[in-house]
């Protein structure tokens, strides 16, 4: 049997349990919540800052900041090549149900110094967690260095990036840092979360929306030709008819 | 200047795209030929997606060719009665074309065939230009005439469907244009090429017409089947670029000016060499990065 002073001890640390995990909380913002693609679009920089919130005094755990930026999620498909009657063909396929179309992680340190293990899987945190295979069962064995080519093509065209070391904390209460986006953005929602972690445990999160958007005549064009395909047909073959004509009557007076 | 195009969803130099435009347009205006079977391959070179190149090449085709066609109209050298037989071949060729590129795209295997069928074409085209030009620089330098046939009776004349062709002067089958139009329509739905070169041939000897009406009924078939290729890429594929087209056409305009006065103050022979030696230049690399072990495995598409 239980002592009551054990009981009544469970009871305190309970009690005191979520008073100590939400004793510092994160505050962020962003310097801009939109995003234009224009027909010049060649990439853009966000500013993520903010500030750590608490009523005591810093505790002695190590202070870690994560901020994650995260494109709209879409399936993909990934297909390897082999050589099939001398030429390198399209052979394998692994369709995958989710990946970011963009995904930022920075970090104030090595995620692994100021991230468990146990935690990044909780809150997905690493590029490598954002990728959600398929359920549907494939007829390929190695269907995981498919989504290890996926991170590695889209790492080396700029759209996943891991940059630890760039937050920077200012006396364990401000911090901030600079995300560069590609200029081969695609529109949508984009989730910015910033995490706060001590001793590699997050202690508190908070996301805000980026809303990227095409702009002008190129979005106007997209719109056009994916909604009302006819439509943007007819006025490709009418726009060409009518330059060929033009081009002809101009050069046949000079 | 760097450039959103909106379909084909990359950032490319505005130059660049009017620079290939000028160049195509150039070779284009010294030689007579389209250009199409050269501008997609090096719009693959410059990262635009093959279906993207395929489609929006026939586009810029279509504007291309009615500058072409109207000079012919106003000089009465189209054969419309033949015209409109190659039109309905290549009506139906483009359909099933179209239906060919649909099922390799789902089966990811659309920029293979589009390649492949590149690397045969130009191999082809490359090899016999060059052997045609040398043979006809060794020839004016023998001075020694050659005599073709006027007129002559092939297995084409023993077919049924008969029919008069007044501007040709022709009484033959519709069968062999319907065919001949039909290749080029297909050709035109996979490769985004106009087909002229193979048109051209076909109708002087195969069909038998007289020179004079081939190059504008040629066009006049292009204009019309390459439009309907635009309309189906549209509606199928969603990969019709048209700034990337209007930029493309405008250098082609240009280029097709200063490629005519060129042409006419340099000799021809010798200037077929060149363009067979660059046709053979552009077939090797695209073969090679077939033969060649990618750098690169793994290729993603977005979506399923």
């Amino acid at each position: 049997m239980r002592s009551p002073r054990t009981v009544l001890g469970v009871l305190i640390l309970f009690l005191l349990t979520p008073m100590v995990a939400a004793k510092e909380e994160v505050v962020s913002a962003l310097s801009q919540y939109r995003i234009a693609i224009t027909a010049n679009f060649d990439g853009s920089e966000i500013f993520v800052y903010g500030a750590i919130k608490r009523e005591q005094p810093p505790p002695d755990e190590r202070l870690g900041v994560v901020i994650t930026i995260a494109g709209p999620h879409e399936p993909v498909t990934v297909r390897r090549k082999a050589r099939r009657a001398g030429i390198w063909v399209n052979t394998d396929v692994v369709e995958i149900k989710a990946a970011p179309t963009f995904y930022a992680v920075a970090s104030s340190a090595p995620l692994t110094q100021i991230l468990n293990d146990d935690e990044d899987l909780k809150h997905e945190i690493r590029i490598e967690e954002m990728i959600t295979s398929s359920d549907t069962p494939t007829d390929v064995a190695d269907a995981q260095t498919f989504s290890e080519a996926l991170v590695r093509i889209r790492q080396r065209d700029g759209l996943y990036v891991e940059t630890p070391g760039t937050v920077a904390i200012q006396s364990q209460t401000l911090f901030g840092t600079q995300v560069t986006l590609p200029a081969n953005l695609v529109k949508g929602e984009y989730t910015a979360t910033t995490y706060i972690t001590r001793d590699g445990v997050v202690i508190d999160k908070q996301e805000k929306t980026i809303r990227v958007h095409k702009i002008g005549l190129e979005r106007w064009i997209y719109n056009l030709a994916h909604e009302q395909p006819v439509t943007y047909g007819v006025l490709a073959v009418l726009i060409a008819a009518v330059t060929g004509w033009l081009a002809s009557a101009i050069f046949r007076r000079i | 200047m760097q450039i959103y195009l909106p379909i084909a969803e990359v950032s490319v130099n505005a130059f660049l795209l009017l620079g290939l435009g000028g160049l195509v347009g150039i070779l284009s205006g010294m030689f007579g030929v389209g250009g199409g079977f050269l501008m997609t391959p090096l719009l693959f070179f410059i990262g635009i997606p093959p279906p993207v190149a395929v489609a929006t090449e026939a586009n810029q085709i279509v504007a291309a060719s009615v500058s072409g066609a109207l000079a012919h109209l106003r000089k009465k050298t189209i054969d419309i009665q033949m015209g409109i037989i190659l039109v309905i071949g290549g009506i139906f060729g483009a359909a099933l074309g179209i239906q060919i590129f649909v099922a390799l795209k789902e089966a990811g295997q659309i920029d293979t065939l589009i390649r492949i069928c590149y690397v045969a074409l130009l191999g082809v085209i490359g090899t016999l230009m060059l052997f045609e030009s040398v043979r006809s620089i060794r020839r004016t330098h023998q001075k020694t005439p050659v005599r073709r046939k006027l007129h002559h009776h092939n297995w084409v004349h023993g077919l049924p469907f008969k029919m008069k062709f007044r501007a040709s002067g022709l009484y033959i089958s519709v069968i062999p244009p319907l065919m001949v139009g039909a290749v080029v329509g297909i050709l035109a739905a996979i490769m985004g090429v106009g087909g002229g070169f193979i048109m051209v041939p076909a109708m002087i000897y195969i069909l038998g017409m007289p020179t004079k009406v081939v190059i504008g009924t040629s066009l006049f078939q292009i204009v019309f089947v390459t439009a309907f290729t635009t309309l189906l890429h549209a509606t199928a594929n969603q990969t019709v670029d048209i700034a990337l087209a209007f930029f493309l056409f405008i250098g082609a305009v240009v280029g097709a000016q200063i490629g005519t006065r060129i042409g006419v103050k340099l000799p021809a022979e010798h200037l077929r060499v060149f363009l067979a030696i660059l046709v053979i230049g552009v077939c090797a690399k695209l073969a090679l990065e077939l033969l060649l072990q990618p750098a690169e495995l793994y290729v993603i598409d977005r979506g399923h």
